[in-house]
């Protein structure tokens, strides 16, 4: 129950900020093999603490961001295929496998409607996590602050800090009768300062499911460029956009291209998280501060399966727009999934907050009002919810009142969180 | 934007030889003996356990354990327990990275502060220097230097000098970073050399970074010695391996970092902070290929025992050949790749766009614009501020196919025919 011990010293160092895990050996406690500053405080992740978890074939797994749904085939069968050739088992070109590197400036020149030169304009990393990381490392330093939309994908305030940067936060907040999350203008603009060096953004969002609208973006935009500062897009679930939305690249929003970097993903793109890969793309002058962290760091990525996402990129750029175009036909195969799992958790009594794309759906609990003072009373009542809901075999993770489930899993997985969701209506 | 953008970080760290050679190599199509990847196919049984991992279930594709595939830490810790004779804990004593490039990444940014030093041996593998720098370290510098001068010239003639490098331990070293078998010279570090550099860190308290990615590349009966096997180095050794030179398979980019939990747990932090992940179906083919190794380790049937004599014929071919034709080449013990000196060839150097750098390079580019020949100039492996005083090598890697080896030979008979 590795897990808990985690969950309980996050929780600790919730409340009190300074909770430290000391590690005693005394036959090597050495003052000089002490780590270095950067990564101080930065030891615990949420995810490395629930592998153990997600690994138990038991528990209905709806808490990491991966398909159990299998990629498509001609992927598999791309990567079979370049792994028999020679030359695709040794080292490519560093800052991205040519293949893929004009795939995807074919691909997403026609998104944005622009050139997009792929040896000056498109870095490769290993996943959109690669690509956060060499974005904060190349442009990011003390001094800097870095406005962070909460919700977050966790790791964007750790990699700031690593970066010597200062995370300043501003939450989405829920607003009127739709249930919409939304920006505070006034409070987005008073973030702002001469020390701001970059916004992050992330649309659709990790966990929420909001897909920033134009005027939304817009208002990002105007602060951007009136305080000369960066944004960081993270448009990973790009493609997964349900009916009556549409994602918008704020990088195309004038005067915006010069200053984003916009990071995407294969693994989610082509449902393939196992192959880590991952792009930024913007303008020369921001890129190649990128590519000098890579070249610094871990300076190629994996050839074959380079040339199984480029491969994969092209045929998919020819069916774009197209009811078989992967991009279409995974976001309407999830838009089902989403549906199914948002009436499952209604019949429960609890309320779905449905998402506009996305892999997540987060879900109010408050309602169910689930007795838990079994679980102990040291612990708030988010963080025993989720314990109890382990124990009742569905993983999921949780922030505030709020529990987050994937939903991109199959039909099987569905109905055995279903099966469960319904005896909580007995219980 | 008006402001200064880059972090100062990366600054002077942004030139890469690789990045400029590499890209030479390919415009002008020449012979490539520069850049170190074998141009022969990995092992059949490693491809074939790839394409069955791709084959096998939908977890193939989807995360693993972010510190390293399961199957993978646990047949690296049971391979590497018996060569280093103690009990290596799967899930503390090893990082699995992205080639050893990305361990070498982990352990600088995880354990180099601003006023650190890490002494690094030169030549070096390139990497090391940056890296330092990138985690605000100090480097400090020595030399293996030749001992002596005879005809036949091999890389067990490069050797430390005790009291220089005795003198360059200071209360601030923070680490040494040595490389064996080394890249570009192809010494192999013997164990009374090991002795020394260990008894120098247990006495100053210093880590240990071992880059032994060419381990199993050992010739003419040398033997590679794990500095984490010497007494009280194991608690202060990272050891550095590599798929890619194992498996010669370098473009799947899977390595690992192996030492005491204790300092390994600094390395993950790095590592779930920048990556998190490596890809999975390459980690569980690699998985497959170390367990075939464990169970034929020592036995003629052992790929760790077959490409080394495989590669010992064609560095004494490409020995031959550089003699042959006015060269003089140190002879490695080990590893990819040999240097030779050219200083007694004399080219006219007239291209104006080199005439400010180092006359290797500007051989090095001579000779693939206008012979179809790529090599890597070996100043490259030393600092900026050394690299004027060595600029008579060239570096070859001899990792490749008769066929491109006999290319590479046609080319230089040619030339020195013609001369």
């Amino acid at each position: 129950m590795d897990s808990w011990r985690t969950v309980k010293v996050l929780q600790r160092e919730k409340i009190c900020n300074m909770y430290r895990i000391v590690f005693l050996n005394d036959k090597m406690a050495s003052i000089k093999h002490k780590n270095a500053k950067r990564i101080e405080g930065l030891d615990k992740n949420v995810w490395v603490a629930f592998t153990s978890v997600a690994a138990d074939p038991s528990i209905v797994n709806l808490g990491q961001g991966y398909p159990d749904i299998p990629p498509p085939s001609y992927v598999k069968e791309g990567l079979a295929q370049a792994a028999m050739v020679d030359r695709l088992n040794q080292y490519t070109r560093g800052f991205g496998h040519p293949t893929l590197v004009k795939a995807l400036s074919k691909v997403y020149g026609k998104v944005y409607d622009r050139q997009l030169d792929p040896f000056k304009e498109i870095l490769i990393t290993v996943g959109g996590y690669g690509s956060l990381f060499s974005t904060m490392q190349a442009l990011v330093e003390e001094g800097d602050e870095v406005i962070i939309i909460e919700p977050f994908f966790d790791c964007y305030v750790p990699m700031v800090k690593m970066a010597g940067g200062k995370p300043v936060l501003i939450p989405l907040r829920l607003v009127g009768y739709s249930a919409d999350w939304v920006l505070d203008q006034k409070e987005l603009a008073s973030k702002f300062n001469s020390k701001t060096k970059a916004i992050i953004i992330n649309t659709p969002n990790n966990p929420i499911g909001k897909i920033f609208s134009r005027s939304e973006l817009q208002a990002i935009a105007d602060l951007c460029i009136k305080h000369d500062t960066l944004c960081f897009s993270d448009e990973v679930y790009e493609w997964l956009v349900y009916k009556g939305h549409e994602h918008v690249k704020i990088a195309t929003l004038p005067g915006m291209w010069d200053r984003t970097i916009t990071i995407g993903s294969a693994g989610k793109t082509f449902s393939v998280t196992g192959w880590k890969l991952g792009w930024s793309i913007g303008p020369d002058h921001l890129i190649k501060h990128l590519q000098t962290v890579m070249q610094n760091s871990l300076y190629t990525c994996p050839t074959p399966l380079q040339e199984a996402v480029g491969q994969g990129l092209l045929r998919e750029f020819e069916l774009m727009g197209k009811p078989d175009c992967y991009f279409t036909s995974l976001a309407l195969e999830l838009e089902g999934k989403r549906d199914r799992m948002a009436a499952m958790l209604r019949q429960t009594g609890m309320t779905p907050v449905v998402p506009e794309g996305g892999y997540f759906m987060i879900v109010d609990v408050t309602a169910l009002n689930q007795d838990l003072s079994h679980m102990g009373d040291d612990e708030p009542y988010d963080y025993k919810f989720v314990k109890w809901m382990i124990k009742e075999k569905v993983f999921c993770f949780q922030f505030e009142k709020y529990i987050r489930l994937c939903f991109i899993k199959q039909e099987s997985t569905l109905d055995a969180a279903e099966a469960i969701l319904k005896s909580w209506n007995k219980g | 934007m008006s402001r200064k953008l880059h972090a100062r970080r990366i600054e002077a760290i942004d030139k890469n030889i690789w990045v400029e050679f590499t890209q030479l190599a390919a415009d002008y199509k020449a012979v490539n003996l520069g850049q170190g990847f074998p141009d022969f196919s990995p092992p059949s049984f490693v491809q074939e356990a790839f394409c069955k991992a791709l084959n096998g279930g939908f977890s193939m594709h989807q995360y693993t354990r972010a510190f390293g595939h399961p199957n993978l830490v646990k047949i690296l810790a049971k391979f590497f327990s018996r060569i280093v004779g103690r009990e290596i804990d799967p899930m503390e004593d090893i990082l699995v990275s992205v080639g050893a490039y990305q361990a070498l990444f982990c352990t600088f940014q995880a354990l180099i502060d601003e006023g650190d030093e890490v002494i690094i041996v030169e030549p070096f593998f390139d990497c090391y220097q940056p890296m330092v720098m990138m985690a605000g370290g100090t480097i400090c510098l020595l030399y293996l230097r030749l001992k002596c001068c005879g005809p036949v010239l091999s890389s067990a003639d490069w050797v430390l000098s005790p009291e220089e490098l005795a003198s360059k331990f200071s209360p601030r070293t923070k680490a040494i970073v040595i490389n064996t078998p080394n890249n570009p010279l192809g010494k192999v570090y013997q164990r009374e050399e090991l002795q020394m550099i260990a008894d120098l860190c247990i006495k100053h308290d210093v880590i240990c970074i071992s880059d032994e990615v060419y381990e199993w590349l050992t010739y003419d009966g040398t033997k590679h010695v794990k500095i984490a096997s010497l007494p009280g180095m194991w608690e202060r050794t990272v050891t550095i391996g590599s798929a890619g030179k194992t498996f010669s398979a370098t473009g799947w980019k899977v390595g690992w970092a192996m030492g005491s939990g204790h300092i390994l747990k600094h390395l993950k932090t790095v590592h779930q902070n920048s990556v998190y992940h490596c890809a999975t179906a390459a980690q569980e083919a690699v998985a497959v290929g170390f367990q075939r190794e464990y169970d034929v380790f020592g036995t003629e049937e052992s790929y760790f025992h077959q490409l080394p004599i495989h590669l010992h014929e064609k560095r004494l071919r490409l020995a031959d050949c550089l003699k042959s034709v006015g060269l003089k080449p140190i002879l490695p013990q080990g590893g990819y790749f040999m240097i030779a000196d050219i200083s007694n060839l004399n080219v006219d150097l007239t291209d104006p766009s080199t005439k400010d750098e180092p006359y290797d390079y500007r051989f090095v580019k001579w000779l693939i614009k206008e012979k179809g020949l790529a090599t890597i100039p070996v100043s490259a492996f030393y600092s900026p501020e050394h690299r004027n005083e060595f600029q008579k090598y060239i570096r070859f890697c001899f990792v490749k196919e008769d066929t491109t080896l006999q290319a590479a030979e046609d080319i230089l008979r040619q030339w020195s025919d013609s001369k």
